[in-house]
């Protein structure tokens, strides 16, 4: 074995497809060299790749990891800072450039070892490999509620804790006294028995010379002094003075606009194109036939919006052209029964003998779901900058990747990718959409045709109508119920299969599982879509095991109490959420409580929704939430992640709808793809669960859950089983209910 | 040439009267704080204030502002010149995530506070709705107003000095 020092290191194995295969590889040189460049000013010395500390004694986390709202860079910053026993008030945080030596080999890692603890006696060694092995994968990835729990536990914390020991070293050396007799607090070292303190960055030159300890030794719980406390967010105040820049606030001299038009049907290509209606519009330099797409370049983006509007543009077709939403869902419904007609169902689970114990059960419920497509509607719409000069490429934008984005734009514009750079701004919402480079690539291929840099800009038009999409799907089910109400069998199928693997699977203890899809593939494109898969599984399977509670005749919180004996954790998520909601109460005419949980990212939430029908519409009053992600390093940050969680969730659910029309997307902006508001905006409260179980994410565990918790609320208030969404779609009129004799 | 007052300042800009105000703050006055969100007066990002009240400038063509007072959010508060208290209650409750959305909230929010200094939930949800968050910051942002108004109450019994 070897040791995990600057120059020279071990890396236990390859990545295959995503996968782990062990290995020994030894990657020389000083990993410091390039990024020294990058991250230090005069006079600062680099310690390691995650923390800087200028001669002023400020200590610099360097975070690998952009931020979009969740508050991932201040929880990873205090987490370095506690191991270092670091000053808070004099942290800094910095995102780190979008350089190989950042990599995100922490996401690769929680990826590959399906979310497991690490073996103790390979944190050194795998960072190396997986450092490795995601430079060759261009990873830099902030997604999958990865941040926290796997750079944050491996990198961050183990990064601050090298670096106090070898601070304390080169202490020890300095004032020749023994390493045990020094104490770190504050980002100061001192020495008792001399009385002698002096702050970190007086030995940092000499402590950089120093190697780094392999296997530093992390705090223990008690031990913590910043992480579990809810420090106020380092990226708040420039976001209350309109100072916080996003990528759509780039400015560069000679910077020029651009607006852009794709073809409205996913997969047609521009044929010909007009353009003599613009050529003496003011302000208009020059359109640009993208292949797929038509930019203008304008002075201002107003003239190159008003410009693009009226280039007439005759596409060739992708064959696209006639496909409406109707066609979309026989065409699963068909794919279905073929899958299982020809016996190629693809297998996600199998347990016992599901089919014959159903055939020879008396008691069988059935029921099939769907829930439509979804666009991300982030805030600030897709946006980037371009600057092509010298021979290379620079980036301004808001990304979740930014390795990634530099690398496609490199292969587009067939150029090295050494000389192509992305400096990352803020993000104005990402929820999985800032993963996919499409603008980026069209903002670099328009600059590549003018000398000056361009702001290309999409309208909410272009951003709802080019989105890459949550997927609309189909969901069977069949149970079957014992004499005692008890479920013997659940079989489920879909359609497809996207990440992460376990989001079909249910936590309850069923003998006889049979949960399979079919392919069915469509011409929309698919996107990571905050909480991706679990956002329809959940809603799917906590719909039907509330379907079960009912036909058994229990109550729907008990019956998955007493499902879930074997799941101790899940049953203290779900008994606090049940406790803390008062469920079991009277409720007045017209109200609903309804329950679902979902482990998701390693993070097990049940949620509790009040609701309200009036005029047969659904007004959720208030939410319960309980999280259990192991431990909550930012307990506030933890609660804001779940309150927004919970109403993307519920925005979707209410109304979250993009159906396709003659092969594009029907919708355009926000009068008809709704946003909940404020005065739809539930009362939400959180409830921290620190089971000291592996650490779970936040960014996305909030929102499986609240879709069903709603929809059973709904079955609880008027007794209409919502099996569609969105929920806008239903009336929910008592006087209907009663006519078609609904229980 | 159209003139402009932005935040106290003078702006001469030569520029299409029907271009709307957003783009003339941000493109020309180069004030970016003020947001781009759907262009068609549905989110609220790009709210400033005209002569006080709260207006969506997506769709307020420039000539229409002329020769009036805009207030944008680089005009209600920073950290050197004092933070307004919707600016200091939304550092306090943690409101922003991504933060793009909160230029708009805090305008919609301040111009609220200005005419009625203990709204209920009620008034809240009127001046409120009009300006939409993705990240779900509403019980936040909820939050944080009914803490500028106890924040203002109490500067006016005591008889201090707002920095608003």
């Amino acid at each position: 074995m070897g040791k995990w020092t600057r120059r020279a290191f071990i890396t236990t194995g390859v990545l295959a497809g995503g996968t782990l295969a062990v290995g020994i590889a030894i990657r020389p040189g000083d990993r410091r060299s390039k990024v020294t460049d990058l991250i230090a000013g005069e006079e600062e010395t680099v310690l390691n790749v995650w923390v800087k500390i200028s001669p002023d004694n400020i200590i610099t986390a360097v975070v690998p990891h952009a931020d979009m709202g969740q508050g991932t860079q201040t929880t990873l910053a205090m987490m370095l800072a506690d191991e270092m026993d670091a000053d808070w008030s004099n942290v800094e945080m910095l995102e780190a450039p979008s350089h190989e030596q950042y990599a995100n080999y922490a996401l690769a890692k929680g990826y590959a070892f399906g979310e497991k603890d690490f073996p103790s006696f390979l944190i050194d060694t795998v960072d190396g490999f997986f450092l490795k092995a995601t430079q060759f994968m261009g990873l830099q990835i902030t997604g999958g509620s990865t941040a926290v729990r796997t750079t944050g536990m491996i990198a961050m914390r183990v990064a601050g804790a090298a670096t106090k020991s070898i601070l304390k070293q080169a202490a020890s050396d300095t004032w020749q006294v023994p390493v045990e007799e020094l104490e770190s607090k504050n980002s100061q070292i001192h020495h008792a028995p001399s009385n002698r303190s002096a702050p970190y960055a007086s030995f940092a030159a000499q402590a950089s010379e120093l190697s780094i300890p392999p296997r530093p030794k992390l705090k223990a719980e008690d031990e913590f002094s910043i992480m579990g406390r809810s420090v106020q967010r380092l990226d708040v105040p420039a976001k209350v003075d309109g100072t916080a820049s996003f990528g759509i606030d780039t400015v560069l001299p000679g910077m020029k606009y651009a607006a852009v038009k794709a073809a409205p049907i996913f997969g047609d290509k521009v044929k010909s194109m007009d353009t003599t209606t613009v050529q003496d519009m003011p302000g208009v330099r020059k359109v640009i036939d993208l292949g797929d797409a038509v930019a203008v370049v304008a002075d201002g983006y107003w003239q190159a919006k008003q410009a693009i509007d009226k280039i007439t543009v005759e596409y060739e077709s992708g064959g696209n052209g006639d496909v409406e939403q109707s066609n979309i869902y026989e065409q699963f419904a068909t794919d279905m029964d073929h899958a299982i007609e020809a016996g190629d169902q693809q297998v996600d689970f199998e347990t016992g003998d599901a089919e014959a114990v159903l055939s020879a059960s008396s008691r069988v419920v059935e029921a099939e779901y769907r829930v439509p497509y979804l666009a991300h509607a982030t805030m600030e719409p897709m946006n980037c900058t371009a600057w092509l000069h010298d021979g290379e490429c620079e980036l301004w934008t808001g990304t979740q990747n930014p390795l990634g984005f530099a690398m496609e734009v490199a292969d587009a514009l067939d150029m090295d990718a050494d000389n192509v750079t992305l400096h990352n701004q803020y993000l104005g919402g990402g929820f999985g959409r800032r993963a996919f480079p499409d603008y980026t690539i069209q903002a670099a291929r328009v600059a590549s045709q003018v000398p000056y840099p361009v702001k290309l800009i999409w309208s909410r038009e272009e951003d709802m109508r080019h989105d890459h999409y949550r997927d609309a799907n189909i969901s069977r089910f069949k149970a079957a119920l014992d004499e005692s109400g008890k479920p013997t069998v659940w079989i489920n199928q879909f359609v497809e299969k996207h990440d992460p693997a376990e989001a079909p699977l249910i936590p309850y203890g069923i003998d006889n599982q049979f949960i399979h899809f079919a392919a069915s593939k469509t011409h929309v494109p698919w996107g990571f879509w905050r909480s991706v898969d679990h956002s329809l599984h959940g809603f799917f399977t906590e719909s039907f095991i509330d379907e079960l509670a009912v036909a058994a005749g229990k109550d729907p919180y008990q019956f998955r109490h007493d499902l879930l004996a074997d799941a101790p954790r899940h049953q203290a998520v779900l008994d606090l959420a049940a406790e803390k909601a008062g469920w079991g109460e009277t409720l007045p005419d017209n109200w609903g409580r309804g329950i679902a949980i979902q482990k998701s990212f390693g993070s097990i939430v049940a949620e509790v929704v009040d609701v309200e029908v009036k005029d047969g519409k659904p007004r959720a009053h208030r939410v319960v939430c309980v999280v259990d992600a192991g431990y909550a390093f930012h307990p506030d940050g933890m609660k804001a992640q779940m309150e927004g969680g919970i109403i993307y969730g519920l925005t979707a659910a209410l109304y979250g709808e993009i159906s396709i029309h003659r092969g594009s997307v029907a919708q355009s902006n926000f009068h008809d793809y709704q946003m909940l508001r404020m005065n739809e905006s539930p009362a939400i409260e959180t409830y921290i669960i620190n089971s000291g179980e592996a650490i779970g994410g936040a960014g996305e565990p909030g929102t499986p859950a609240i879709a069903p918790a709603l929809a059973n609320a709904i079955y609880d208030a008027v007794g209409i089983r919502i099996r569609e969404l969105p929920i806008k779609h239903h009336d929910l009129r008592r006087e209907d209910l009663e006519s078609r004799d609904v229980a | 040439m159209i003139s402009l007052s932005i935040n106290g300042e003078r702006h001469d800009i030569d520029v299409d009267p029907s271009t709307p105000l957003l783009w003339v703050i941000r493109e020309q006055a180069g004030l970016t704080g003020t947001k781009f969100g759907c262009g068609i007066a549905q989110c609220g990002a790009c709210t400033v204030h005209l002569n006080g009240s709260p207006i969506r400038s997506c769709v307020t063509p420039v000539q229409a502002a002329a020769n009036q007072n805009i207030t944008t959010i680089e005009g209600v508060g920073s950290a050197d010149a004092g933070l307004h208290a919707i600016q200091q209650a939304w550092i306090d409750e943690q409101v922003p995530q991504c933060g793009y959305c909160q230029s708009g909230q805090i305008m919609s929010a301040v111009a609220l506070l200005a005419q009625n200094q203990s709204p209920s939930d009620a008034d809240i949800d009127r001046a409120m709705s009009g300006n939409v968050c993705r990240c779900g910051t509403y019980p936040r942002i909820r939050r944080g107003i009914k803490r500028a108004a106890a924040m203002l109450a109490d500067t006016a019994n005591t008889g201090a000095h707002s920095n608003g």
